[in-house]
């Protein structure tokens, strides 16, 4: 889902009203609060692989894999104060926050700020030089790749330490597949220098503005970015009378 | 070999001339090197096992003795550690994460439990005892991690009795580790939820008789290095790195509390009832390599105190979260083939319970569900933070884990602290870092 749209629901299969669970006993689900969360794929089935008939009954499963979704304020802690001053001081600099703050989530006692990439740089400034927020540290960051999630499949996660008022945040930005770019912080965050490229060499992020953006842990004449989630593992074919060992990804397994 | 090619060692390059030290004769390298005026040279320092730091490559350019640029080369130690854990269950990771930096296992292991028990929620029913093995194990680690950042860091001196003194103290710590968890590294033993068992009869008193030879042994350190003109004229003011360059790189754990920071995670964002324990952060405002050597010294003792703390605090109880969905089923004993499962335990799964047997099979086959979302955990490493960024979808293996691991980025700085210094100064600097590159590559 892209910029705030709706999240759109993944197909399921039709059938009978009565046979449908979101219509059958709907009062006695849970009622959906809010933003349903971030839909990063849709499964099916229970053991993975699809090679070879199903015999389980557990074919027909359809499994909708949500990320936590936007949190409403207020946030609780210290999170507001944080959300407070980043929103003013993006307001200081002629920014609409509402444009730069995608979402905000509040997931298991830690602040994520979704940031639009083309803000990043500007944020990351306010974040590491406004007195009420001076995050001085940055851990580095985390690529995550979901192929599943429509024009947000590659995401880069900042977690900022604050030493000042010791504080913990975390910042993510996403950049589609077709167009890997996000804007470098290193001049903001110097230790970014090596983190960016490991996410490069394992992702194929391009951080725009990087010194030297070049593959880091990976041999310099390597080919693709062994941490995506459709990087073809290969394996070893150990061949044992007419069978092949497959792949740990082509293997069945719990999904 | 073909006769066109230039003699062996030498290639003319756009760059210049390459020399190849490998093979050829050095005095014809050397009469080659002479012949033209340039002082300027770029040696190639690895990539090479420099002690434990594991295969590192120092890339200097070199003006006489001065070094004008200093760049690492890495990943000769890549073993694909955070891909591999995409394809085991949340349990099983514990066993590639405890082989990230193979010098403090139970930090790795620690860090990414807390990951995957805040993932799950469970994070306040960890059980004390459970709790307390933790630390006393991490504390252990942290002294066996700095015993051999100072062994190795005298060894690369010259000061092989410091080298020594430091291993003969690390094995003390090792073998309490095998007399803990079986073995002496890659131990596996903290488990998300708990450990995964107890720690066997007979641990109180070998501890409380380790915790009396290193109330001895440490002082020697102190008799041997501290004071000694020849290894203070080589450390200090060597490896410089402020305060300001340090939040810059990143650089944390001894490197910044040499720089006069106490930034301790241990007392800013206590994990495992680190809040609960009596102990001093250590700081010297000397920025160098000298200043590194006094903090680790004092944080061993410091660990000392906080072992001492732990044997005393040891309650029985249970080590495991009370979830059986979540908790290994079965606890190990000791039997005449070895450990493994309980007899108990098969007699139950085999014999009177199918539920039971179908619990443990598909927890160990399959594993526990972790809710779908992230989380980052942090724990004060010997090295500094180390920070595990861990996704999931919702399934019975880890989406994705990464390691932040200090070692890596305090490695950044080395340039910053040998740019300008001597050739000899770069190996002090660097073991003053202690980067082990099983943590940097992973």
């Amino acid at each position: 889902m892209n910029n705030g749209n709706p999240p759109k629901e993944p197909d399921r299969p039709k059938g009978p009203n009565e046979n449908d669970p979101t219509q059958r006993g709907e009062e006695s689900l849970p009622v959906p609060q809010g933003d349903p969360g971030e839909v990063i794929d849709v499964r099916r089935g229970m053991f993975g692989a699809r090679n070879g008939g199903d015999t389980s009954g557990y074919g027909g499963l359809v499994r909708t894999v949500r990320l936590p979704g936007a949190t409403p304020r207020p946030y609780g802690g210290w999170f507001d104060e944080v959300a407070d001053e980043l929103e003013g001081a993006l307001e200081e600099q002629g920014l609409d926050p509402e444009q730069v703050i995608e979402r905000t989530v509040v997931d298991r006692g830690e602040l994520t700020f979704h940031i639009a990439r083309e803000h990043l740089p500007r944020t990351a400034r306010i974040l590491r030089d406004d007195p009420a927020l001076r995050f001085e540290l940055c851990t580095g960051v985390s690529g995550v790749h979901y192929p599943g999630d429509q024009g947000r499949e590659l995401h880069a996660v900042y977690h900022l330490r604050s030493i000042t008022h010791n504080r913990l945040i975390r910042m993510e930005v996403s950049a589609p597949d077709a167009d890997p770019h996000v804007p470098s912080i290193v001049d903001i965050y110097p230790t970014n220098d090596w983190h960016e490229r490991e996410t490069y060499d394992f992702f194929g992020l391009i951080f725009d503005g990087h010194p030297a953006l070049t593959r880091i842990i990976m041999p310099d004449d390597w080919q693709g970015f062994p941490q995506r989630k459709d990087y073809p593992l290969g394996g070893i074919p150990v061949e044992y009378k007419g069978a092949q060992i497959p792949a740990p990804d082509q293997r069945r397994s719990y999904t | 070999m073909s006769t066109t090619h230039a003699p062996a060692g030498i290639r003319e390059t756009t760059e210049g001339t390459v020399y190849d030290v490998t093979g050829g004769d050095w005095d014809e390298l050397a009469a080659h090197a002479a012949k033209s005026d340039d002082e300027r040279i770029i040696v190639n320092m690895g990539p090479q096992h420099p002690s434990t730091h594991g295969v590192l490559r120092l890339i200097l350019e070199i003006d006489g003795e001065t070094v004008t640029e200093a760049r690492c080369g890495i990943g000769y130690l890549h073993t694909g550690i955070e891909k591999n854990l995409e394809y085991r269950t949340w349990t099983q990771g514990t066993t590639f994460v405890t082989r990230m930096d193979y010098l403090t296992p139970f930090f790795n292991e620690t860090a990414y439990c807390l990951g995957v028990e805040r993932l799950l929620g469970i994070e306040d029913e960890v059980p004390d005892r459970a709790n307390v093995i933790r630390v006393l194990l991490m504390e252990l680690n942290r002294l066996s991690s700095h015993l051999v950042a100072i062994a190795t860091g005298g060894m690369e001196l010259g000061a092989t009795t410091v080298m020594i003194f430091g291993f003969r103290d690390r094995e003390l710590v090792l073998d309490l580790f095998e007399l803990i968890t079986g073995l002496r590294m890659n131990h596996a033993y903290i488990r998300p939820g708990g450990l995964s068992q107890d720690i066997p009869p007979g641990t109180v008193d070998a501890l409380r008789e380790f915790i009396k030879k290193m109330r001895k042994n440490l002082p020697e350190y102190d008799a041997l290095a501290t004071g000694n003109p020849v290894f203070k004229a080589r450390l200090q003011d060597i490896g410089y790195l402020d305060l300001a360059g340090c939040m810059a790189l990143g650089a944390t754990g001894p490197i910044l509390r040499s720089a006069g920071l106490p930034h301790d995670l241990r007392k800013a964002q206590p994990y495992c009832g680190y809040d609960t324990y009596d102990f001093d952060v250590p700081t010297v405002d000397t920025c160098d390599s000298y200043g590194r050597f006094l903090v680790r010294l004092e944080e061993m003792r410091q660990s000392l105190r906080i072992i001492e703390q732990c044997v005393d605090r040891l309650e029985p109880g249970p080590v495991m979260v009370e979830d059986k969905k979540i908790a290994w089923p079965a606890q190990l004993a000791l039997g005449p083939d070895g450990l493994g499962n309980s007899l108990d335990h098969i007699k139950n799964i085999m014999g009177t319970s199918m539920e039971a047997l179908i619990h443990h099979f598909k927890l160990v086959t399959e594993g526990f569900r972790v809710p779908p979302g992230e989380a980052y955990a942090a724990v004060e490493s010997p090295k500094g933070e180390l920070g595990v960024h861990v996704v999931s979808d919702g399934g019975t293996r880890p989406y994705r884990v990464h390691f932040r691991d200090p070692s890596f980025t305090n490695l950044q700085s080395m340039a910053a602290m040998c740019e300008g210094g001597q050739v000899a100064d770069v190996i002090v600097a660097v073991a003053s870092i202690d980067p082990v590159m099983g943590g940097v590559d992973r």
